[in-house]
């Protein structure tokens, strides 16, 4: 085929997609009326609280791994007592978001996409339809809030975890005092810092629900039509966190 | 009360409807039958709004139904999908009350979904169930009690009977012929099973490569000419 027509069709392909995500995101996220509270409820359920747990130990645990590396790194240049701020920083700014993002992508955008997929396959979208209800208010809005909300609680949550996870190894194996290792992590930390992270939370948030509800929608048929589906939400959700974090703290930092 | 002129879709290259035009009056049952891929799902799916025809329109009480007019239209029907189509994070009763929960309070919700599961055959203990923990028999009565929670105007049964053994097809056949009789409602369903037909049915109308090769009442299907090659075709499958 010519490569100037590939080209054409191969941007075409691109702009039409873009335009169609952007679309669709907007739809859920504004087209609010009738709004469905219970919905609404049972994702916040879903999305945060059950989130919790895997994100704590995450961040408790990356915490904890952050404190060893920075003792250890810097003791090479006489800068071991740096571990708490930086733990702090490192936690609050970036790993806590990140890791977090990335955590409830694996658990969150999956079980959307499946759900969602299965539920289109089965004609339960359908369903929904003749029983007059719009499947982008009933499915997708209460998701995408629900995650743009919960999402920024787990970051939050998550840095105070990460930071206690820190001064765990801190106190119990790098000979740190326990309160000067809590007034250092508190002394370098600015409230943009924090700011920042949560906001990153939020749209981490709507990028995981909007990769699972897309995919949901779009999903083939079947039992494997179901699994791609799951298998591309998660996979975009992840890149998508990666790729708006590296503009987000472009934009908020430099 | 309902009117199909000359409805047209194609996908890509293949047509699916090829200028079908058809009508059902109030309280009639129709049937439309043909082999598999003949277009009767997409002209179902076309009539409730799920795809989008080429061209053609759809009369409901004499009004082309679109953006204004569709809304009532779903609001007065019901529609019993081929694999019952329950909503898998709902229980049984919260499945049938979907669309009565939008506008009462859940008790009295509640207690109309009872009802209605009990007229389909199904005690109250199955209110609290989960879809997945119904066997196939069940579920389609399930979805039959929600097709009819909200008293509808018209009812839409996708092949209501595949998937079922004789015995329980001849079982939920009765009950649809009972539930039609008895509320005066218009029924439209697609089957390809002669005997879904005969126990509901008025009148039958054949589908054949995107067009009705035959329309007319069910006592009459026996004696005609385009639907023996049909019934000849089943009985050999």
């Amino acid at each position: 085929m010519n490569p100037v027509r590939l080209t054409g069709r191969g941007t075409l392909w691109t702009l039409r997609g873009i335009g169609a995500l952007t679309l669709f995101t907007l739809r859920g996220l504004f087209r609010l009326q009738p709004f469905y509270p219970r919905a609404f409820l049972a994702q916040l359920i879903q999305i945060g609280w059950l989130s919790l747990p895997v994100v704590g130990l995450t961040a408790l645990f990356t915490g904890a791994a952050l404190a060893l590396q920075i003792h250890s790194g810097g003791a090479r240049f006489q800068a071991s007592d740096v571990v708490p701020a930086i733990v702090a920083i490192g936690m609050v700014r970036e790993l806590g978001p990140v890791l977090g993002g990335l955590m409830v992508a694996a658990r969150v955008a999956s079980s959307i996409a499946a759900e969602i997929g299965t539920m289109k396959v089965t004609e339960q979208i359908d369903a929904l339809v003749t029983l007059s209800t719009d499947p982008m208010r009933w499915l997708v809005t209460p998701r995408l809030w629900a995650a743009v909300l919960t999402v920024p609680v787990l970051v939050g949550v998550g840095d105070i975890i990460g930071i206690m996870g820190g001064w765990i190894v801190g106190t119990q194996s790098l000979g740190f005092n326990s309160t000067g290792y809590l007034a250092n992590s508190a002394a370098y930390l600015q409230s943009w810092d924090v700011v920042s992270g949560l906001l990153k939370g939020a749209v981490f948030g709507l990028i995981v629900a909007v990769s699972g509800c897309w995919f949901g929608m779009h999903s083939g048929r079947g039992a494997a039509g179901v699994g791609r589906a799951t298998k591309s939400a998660v996979v975009a959700a992840a890149v998508g966190i990666l790729a708006a974090n590296f503009v987000l703290t472009g934009m908020f930092f430099e | 009360m309902i009117e199909i002129d000359a409805l047209h879709k194609s996908f890509g290259q293949k047509t699916v409807l090829d200028g079908i035009s058809l009508g059902v009056t109030q309280g009639e049952s129709l049937c439309v039958i043909g082999q598999s891929g003949t277009g009767k799902s997409v002209l179902l799916k076309c009539i409730l709004g799920l795809t989008r025809p080429d061209a053609g329109r759809i009369l409901w009480q004499g009004k082309a139904l679109d953006r204004t007019t569709r809304p009532d239209f779903m609001n007065r029907f019901g529609m019993l999908f081929q694999g019952a189509a329950l909503f898998d994070s709902l229980s049984v009763w919260q499945n049938v009350a979907f669309r009565l929960r939008q506008r009462m309070p859940d008790a009295k919700a509640r207690a109309i979904a009872v009802e209605k599961l009990a007229r389909v055959g199904l005690g109250a203990e199955t209110a609290d169930l989960m879809p997945a923990e119904l066997s196939g028999g069940m579920a389609k009565r399930a979805g039959l009690a929600r097709a009819i929670a909200d008293d509808p105007a018209v009812i839409f049964f996708d092949e209501p009977t595949t998937g079922l053994d004789p015995i329980r097809a001849r079982r939920i056949n009765d009950l649809i012929r009972g539930i039609v009789t008895e509320t005066g409602a218009t029924a439209i369903t697609i089957t390809h099973d002669m005997d879904s037909v005969r126990a509901i049915g008025d009148r039958v109308a054949l589908l054949e490569n995107g067009r009705i090769a035959w329309d007319g009442p069910v006592a009459q299907m026996n004696d005609a000419a385009p639907l023996a090659a049909f019934l000849g075709q089943q009985n050999r499958s």
